[in-house]
């Protein structure tokens, strides 16, 4: 992930980390953003967790677009706070949407529409707030009709966790996704963080559970527990206490800078943050059974 | 002293806002216990959604602290993407969704965004979600916020999800399908929009609170509607069904 992160992002992208909402958080890649110092990202998801906030407080963020930035478990995110309140560590532009708008937005992005006119955010001050959207009127209807103007989201490039995908980057994803599928496609790049490598075989078995397939994906890396502290449908519980330490730890800007440093910049790679983890990460582990009944895709 | 706690009233209260075989956008804590009372109780047939793209029947057997944790996955009625579900919504399909807010004002216009001056804002909130379009699309809406006099304002600084905006139609020619707020259930009282100009009004008040109290608490001249109640004590039944989903005591203190 070190390669892909150093060739495909660049300082300045819009990147999207946390499509799927609380679930597939693809915190690896936060981290490893956080260490090659990468800067002045637009930071782009509906609910990332704590993702945006240690991006924020590291310095990599100029623009944060979404619908909800915080700790689920915690409530505020420090860091996000410190920075839309007074700036620091440096300003940061907030782009607010709602989950629907972004979802819409990345609709947009992905099938070629300029923009989506809807009527799920009128009445909020969201409308006024963003000068990305705009109020107009449905020219198609006999009645007035107030709609709203939200213009396409296409970011530069997009990291997803999965549960499996094989070398090619074809991917199969299970239970709620969010946004994934839309902002897979809406993206210009896809890097694929894969929980599990499989063969080919595997992922052409089902391919009604593929939500990514491989021809648009521009690097597979495989990192367990990439998700950690979210959790990961099948494989990965939430590690709630990961989130609730994380607050109280991060209140003053030199605190996070101390965990941001233990938990990030002196650790060389995931490995070593899974190492880290030790016992911690094994009790998330799932490791029961509750298997979907086969699906028969025979043609004679 | 009650055999029930302040929490556990409101979620009874909560419970009472979902009618059998509607379609609810449910959200974590308190309105999800509520929605578990329901389908227990009078409500066998109500259906939750989640807007990272769950839909369920049954609630979760084991405790969730988010819509994504797995215990929300297994035994799901489906589990798909944020736009299939929250599209209902749009569609005009959901009949009912809870939000809650640091900010409600007398028109119901709830505030998770920003405090004091969007530019320079003293605080800024975490954001909306998709409260927004659960506030604007669904046929209506049940809010549970406590009730202090710094959250419950004359008018909110910025308004994340809409209410009945500046009050009387103001709902109805921005655009809005939905009914918007039909109750509010705080920890003192239950407020509902009432008169014309849909401006919230005190309609019940919970055993051991005062109208004076409930008053003191709510940052503007909250007037009553004719026949304030007392809101009922929880039911032997409604008491058992959250006894049954909150195996562990969670609301009881």
């Amino acid at each position: 992930m070190q390669e892909a992160i150093a060739e495909f992002v660049h300082d300045g992208d819009s990147v999207v980390l946390g499509a799927a909402l609380e679930n597939a958080i693809p915190f690896a890649a936060t981290h490893e953003l956080i260490r090659q110092e990468r800067r002045n990202l637009n930071v782009i998801a509906p609910i990332s967790d704590i993702s945006t906030d240690m991006l924020i407080g590291a310095g990599c963020v100029a623009e944060v677009t979404g619908a909800w930035v915080g700790n689920v478990s915690g409530g505020m995110g420090h860091n996000f706070r410190r920075a839309a309140e007074s700036g620091q560590p440096n300003p940061i532009r907030i782009y607010d949407y709602s989950n629907f708008s972004i979802g819409m937005a990345f609709f947009a992005g992905a099938y070629g529409l300029p923009y989506v006119p809807l009527k799920s955010i009128l009445g909020s001050d969201i409308v006024k707030s963003n000068p990305r959207m705009k109020m107009a009127e449905n020219p198609l209807a006999d009645e007035p009709e107030p709609v709203v103007l939200v213009p396409a989201l296409k970011p530069d490039i997009a990291f997803l966790v999965v549960q499996r995908a094989d070398r090619n980057g074809n991917s199969h994803i299970w239970g709620s996704t969010g946004l994934t599928q839309e902002a897979s496609i809406a993206a210009e790049k896809i890097i694929v963080l894969a929980d599990e490598i499989v063969e080919p075989e595997v992922i052409a078995s089902d391919p009604s559970r593929v939500l990514i397939p491989g021809f648009g994906v521009n690097a597979v890396c495989h990192i367990p527990a990439a998700c950690h502290p979210a959790p990961l449908i099948g494989r990965w519980r939430r590690d709630n206490v990961f989130f609730h330490d994380y607050h109280k730890e991060t209140r003053a800007p030199e605190e996070f800078d101390r965990w941001c440093d233990e938990w990030v910049r002196d650790l060389p790679d995931h490995a070593a943050y899974r190492a880290k983890l030790g016992g911690q990460l094994e009790e998330l582990r799932i490791t029961g059974e509750a298997l979907s009944a086969p699906a028969n895709y025979a043609t004679e | 002293m009650h055999d029930y706690s302040t929490q556990e009233l409101m979620i009874i209260a909560a419970a009472r806002e979902i009618n059998d075989g509607e379609r609810i956008f449910v959200g974590m804590r308190l309105p999800i216990t509520a929605y578990g009372v329901a389908r227990l109780t009078h409500a066998p047939n109500a259906v939750g959604l989640f807007e990272s793209g769950v839909a369920r029947y049954a609630p979760a057997e084991d405790m969730i602290y988010t819509m994504c944790d797995g215990p929300n996955q297994l035994g799901a009625a489906w589990t798909t993407g944020l736009i299939q579900i929250m599209g209902l919504l749009s569609g005009g399909r959901i009949h009912a969704g809870f939000i809650g807010g640091a900010e409600i004002d007398r028109f119901g216009n709830i505030n998770t965004s920003y405090i004091g001056d969007i530019a320079a804002p003293k605080v800024k909130l975490p954001g909306s979600g998709g409260a927004p379009d659960i506030a604007a699309m669904a046929e209506r809406l049940i809010i549970i916020i406590n009730h202090q006099k710094h959250r419950l304002v004359e008018k909110v600084d910025f308004i994340t999800s809409p209410g009945f905006l500046d009050g009387g139609d103001a709902r109805e020619r921005a655009g809005l399908s939905g009914a918007g707020p039909q109750v509010v259930i705080t920890d003192r009282a239950i407020l509902r929009p009432h008169g014309p100009e849909n401006e919230l009004h005190l309609a019940a008040i919970h055993p051991d609170h005062t109208l004076e109290e409930v008053i003191e608490n709510t940052g503007w001249d909250l007037k009553s509607i004719p026949e304030v109640a007392q809101t009922a004590a929880p039911s032997a039944e409604e008491l058992a069904a959250l006894h049954q989903i909150d195996k562990e005591g969670f609301w009881r203190s």
